[in-house]
């Protein structure tokens, strides 16, 4: 027989107000196995907690229903009242009288009937609680941050700092990201690779990061606290060990027609190459589809066609049979910060939603470019040295056009959202162009100016009244070639007038968008993401960094579009985020989760099938002379979340869920 | 096991049970609370972490014991604290629903909803509106309804 106590809080006036709170105690105090029911002005004072405490000691209670606000408010603070009262805390429940109740009805009689009822349900479930124990997992302290653009490596660097080893994968054969390729940066015109070039060296030197550059992430195994990564270090062709970056193989390479990634394609790079000279690390690859020796190779020609760079290396670093290897990486706690692409116009997309631009020659002008190949005409690192000029003619444009929004907040385009960094990024070309080509003319079409931020505002009235580039609100409809320019038709909608522009050169800024491979980097991490692959954080406002998977974070423009500064802040929340999590050497789990009764269990594995984390397991079991009787399915608790959907799925009911076990929630429905 | 309320003027009071989920319905309850939006108090919550939890056969027994009326509210689809529980919610109760016809039960005493942690007013009205609707179709008496 249960000894169960009740306890009904008026929380002052507001339960007492609507529910006759003496009553409710006098009549759950009538259930059979209630052995002690009272009512208290305020339950979660000390006093109010002493009376938990005192009955539970005095009455030897194994259950307490503590009738109040909603659980989550005080729930944690009643079961620790009880804990500390020598009673497991599991074992102490709430009624939800405040909330549920007293604050959404005026009828005293009728609400106080249902407040005995929601107690009645309460008392009647907690009959079948279990004591329960925290469960403890230990954590492997070293984090992996993947994407090495500045989010990673802000990451990388605090976690680092924090003294934790961190292990930073980045696809490309440099970190850097997209930053790496900007000019200047809004709103102080810094220069990007002069803020950005120290980190990633920081980076490389520091003894805490392990830095694998031109590796992808192949698999991930395990749960907080103990991850299984294994990544792909993709062959470069190049021993790592040996080279010594001294660029002797880039200048014998005879390919040197091959339109760089770095450069947005407007400038040339070799067949073996490093993005660019800051690289880091600074070790080049060997483009497989480019190189005359990888590509006679798979036409099938036996003698090597080139090894130009192999002759001239001094370390004997080229190595052209070197293959894809992989290495995994234990790590309790996983930070993605894979970054964005940005939309492209062209006929071709990736994605059926996507429409491209038809009316903008689908990219087919070549002096219609966008946002970064902008970036890299205007850096002193670019193409053109820094010089603005045409990638058709190479003479320069006095005439600019800038479109805002292309892409961005146009779900014709098959995209709702806002870019957020375009307005900005578009001031900032206005200004570049302005100190570069002083007799130029910047004219913005525009749809709203979104310049939220700290100095954002004023950068963009700099633009306007400093910079004079002139701001028309509307849309172009079309552009196409006229002679040596573009006709661009557009209207301004503020003066209601239709306007043709011939332009020596049109800027898009097109919107941005998650990583092409971002859905199957988080089907790999079991993270969601929206409908535009951007990764779903735990919470909009109060998690910001969390992801639904425990011990797995966002940071920057994977998450949502971000700026520079966003995605720092990102980062460092991460960081501190990851660093919490490394401080105990064993993580505290609430042992609500889903556990197999293994002698029902048939091994249908539907469970396996419906679980969203991966958390069931195929075990083996043996009898003692190490025959297999069958296969059951198992609840890794570490990785199990409590949700459940196991429970209802089980056709033999072999999985119960602490807490809300099935002869729980029968005991609360029984008690209708 | 509860008659039919009858109270007052003796107009038929349904019993209604909610089973909802933690994070999305049972949040939204309490939002609904603590904006002291008033409603009809016919509904009883059960808490449950997740929709995905929710066993048809707790509907079932919630009507064999007197219930007149059922509301199963969880997070908007693509919202599941879970990632998914609420799927595999909604195909259960898709199926759920032509069971109904089957033993007798009419589905518009069942009410599915999705009320989010932000929506105490959609809470009220789910409430509101399932109680209106279960007071029109009478007690349930037994199965199978005629």
């Amino acid at each position: 027989m249960s000894r169960v106590g009740v306890f009904i809080c008026h929380c002052g006036e507001n339960i007492g107000r609507t529910v006759d709170c003496s009553r409710v105690a006098q009549a759950l105090g009538e259930l059979p196995g209630v052995v002690h029911s009272v009512d208290y002005k305020y339950m979660c004072s000390d006093p109010g907690q002493a009376l938990i405490k005192q009955a539970i000691q005095e009455k030897g209670l194994d259950g307490v229903v503590v009738g109040a606000c909603s659980p989550h408010m005080h729930e944690k603070t009643f079961r620790k009242a009880a804990a500390g009262a020598g009673l497991n805390p599991f074992l102490c429940e709430m009624a939800n009288l405040r909330e549920h109740c007293s604050w959404i009805h005026e009828d005293r009689e009728k609400a106080t009937r249902k407040a005995v009822d929601l107690g009645r349900f309460i008392v009647e479930k907690i009959k079948f609680n279990r004591p329960l124990s925290t469960i403890f997992i230990p954590v492997e302290r070293r984090a992996l941050v993947i994407g090495g653009g500045i989010a990673g490596i802000q990451a990388a660097l605090d976690i680092a700092d924090g003294g934790r080893e961190v292990i930073l994968i980045e696809k490309e054969p440099s970190i850097g990201g997209h930053m790496s390729q900007l000019s200047e940066t809004f709103p102080t015109l810094d220069c990007s690779q002069c803020i950005l070039t120290p980190r990633m060296v920081e980076v490389a030197q520091h003894p805490h990061i392990k830095l694998l550059a031109y590796s992808e992430v192949e698999s991930v195994d395990g749960y907080i606290g103990n991850f299984q990564v294994k990544i792909r270090r993709k062959a470069r062709y190049v021993d790592e060990t040996k080279c010594n970056g001294c660029g002797e193989c880039q200048k014998e390479c005879p390919n040197k027609k091959i339109p760089g990634e770095f450069d947005q394609g407007l400038g040339m790079r070799t067949a073996i190459y490093v993005p660019f000279p800051q690289a880091v690390p600074n070790i080049p690859v060997i483009d497989r589809a480019n190189c005359a020796l990888f590509r006679g190779r798979a036409k099938g020609v036996k003698k090597v066609v080139c090894s130009k760079c192999a002759e001239v290396c001094g370390r004997k670093a080229i190595d052209f049979d070197q293959q894809d290897t992989f290495v995994t990486e234990n790590v309790g706690a996983i930070v993605v910060a894979t970054g964005y692409q940005l939309y492209s116009i062209g006929k071709e997309q990736d994605s059926d939603s996507l429409r491209g631009y038809g009316e903008y020659g689908y990219g087919a002008i070549p002096d219609v470019i966008d946002g970064l190949q902008f970036e890299r005409l205007a850096s002193a690192s670019g193409p053109t040295g820094g010089k603005i000029l045409r990638p058709s003619d190479g003479k320069e444009p006095k005439t600019v056009v800038f479109l805002q929004c292309i892409g961005s907040r146009d779900p014709a385009k098959g995209i709702e959202y806002c870019s957020k960094i375009c307005c900005m990024y578009v001031a900032k070309h206005t200004m570049l162009f302005h100190h570069k080509v002083h007799d130029g003319k910047a004219v913005v079409f525009y749809m709203d100016i979104r310049a939220g931020g700290k100095g954002y505002d004023e950068f963009v009235r700099r633009a306007i009244e400093e910079s004079h580039a002139l701001y028309l609100r509307g849309r172009v409809s079309r552009m196409y070639r006229n002679g040596d320019t573009i006709r661009v038709h557009g209207i301004d909608t503020l003066s209601g007038e239709p306007v043709v522009i011939d332009a020596d050169m049109v800027v898009l800024a097109t919107a941005m968008r998650a990583q092409p491979g971002i859905a199957a980097l988080a089907q790999k991490l079991s993270v969601s993401y929206d409908q535009h692959g951007f990764l779903n954080e735990a919470h909009p406002k109060l998690r910001p960094v969390e992801t639904n998977t425990a011990g797995v974070f966002v940071a920057g423009a994977c998450q949502a579009p971000r700026d520079i500064p966003d995605s720092v802040a990102m980062a460092s929340a991460t960081a501190s985020k990851v660093l919490g999590l490394f401080s105990k050497e064993l993580l505290e789990r609430e042992p609500l989760i889903a556990c197999v009764d293994r002698l029902t269990c048939a091994g249908c594995f539907h469970c396996e099938r419906v679980c969203p984390y991966g958390a069931v397991e195929r075990k083996s079991l043996m009898d003692g002379k190490g025959r297999l009787i069958k296969i059951v399915a198992e609840v890794n608790q570490g990785v199990c979340q409590g949700c459940g959907t196991c429970q209802a799925t089980c056709p033999s009911k072999s999985v119960e869920l602490e807490g809300f076990r099935d002869e729980q929630i029968y005991a609360a429905v029984n008690a209708l | 096991m509860s008659a039919p309320v009858t109270v007052g003027n003796g107009a038929f009071e349904p019993s209604i049970v909610a089973f909802v989920c933690n994070w999305c319905t049972y949040t939204g309850a309490d939002l609904a609370g603590t904006s002291r939006i008033l409603m009809a108090d016919n509904v009883r919550v059960i808490r449950l972490p997740c929709t995905g939890r929710i066993d048809t056969l707790f509907i079932l027994k919630a009507f064999e014991r007197g219930a007149d009326g059922v509301i199963v509210s969880g997070c908007h689809p693509a919202d599941c604290h879970y990632t998914a529980g609420n799927y595999h919610a909604r195909r259960r109760f898709a199926i759920f629903r032509e069971l109904m016809n089957f033993v007798g039960i009419d589905p518009r005493r069942v009410t599915f909803s999705w009320v989010s942690a932000s929506e105490g007013g959609k809470w009220a009205e789910v409430v509101n509106s399932t109680t209106e609707q279960v007071r029109q179709l009478g007690p349930f008496a037994t199965y199978p309804e005629a």
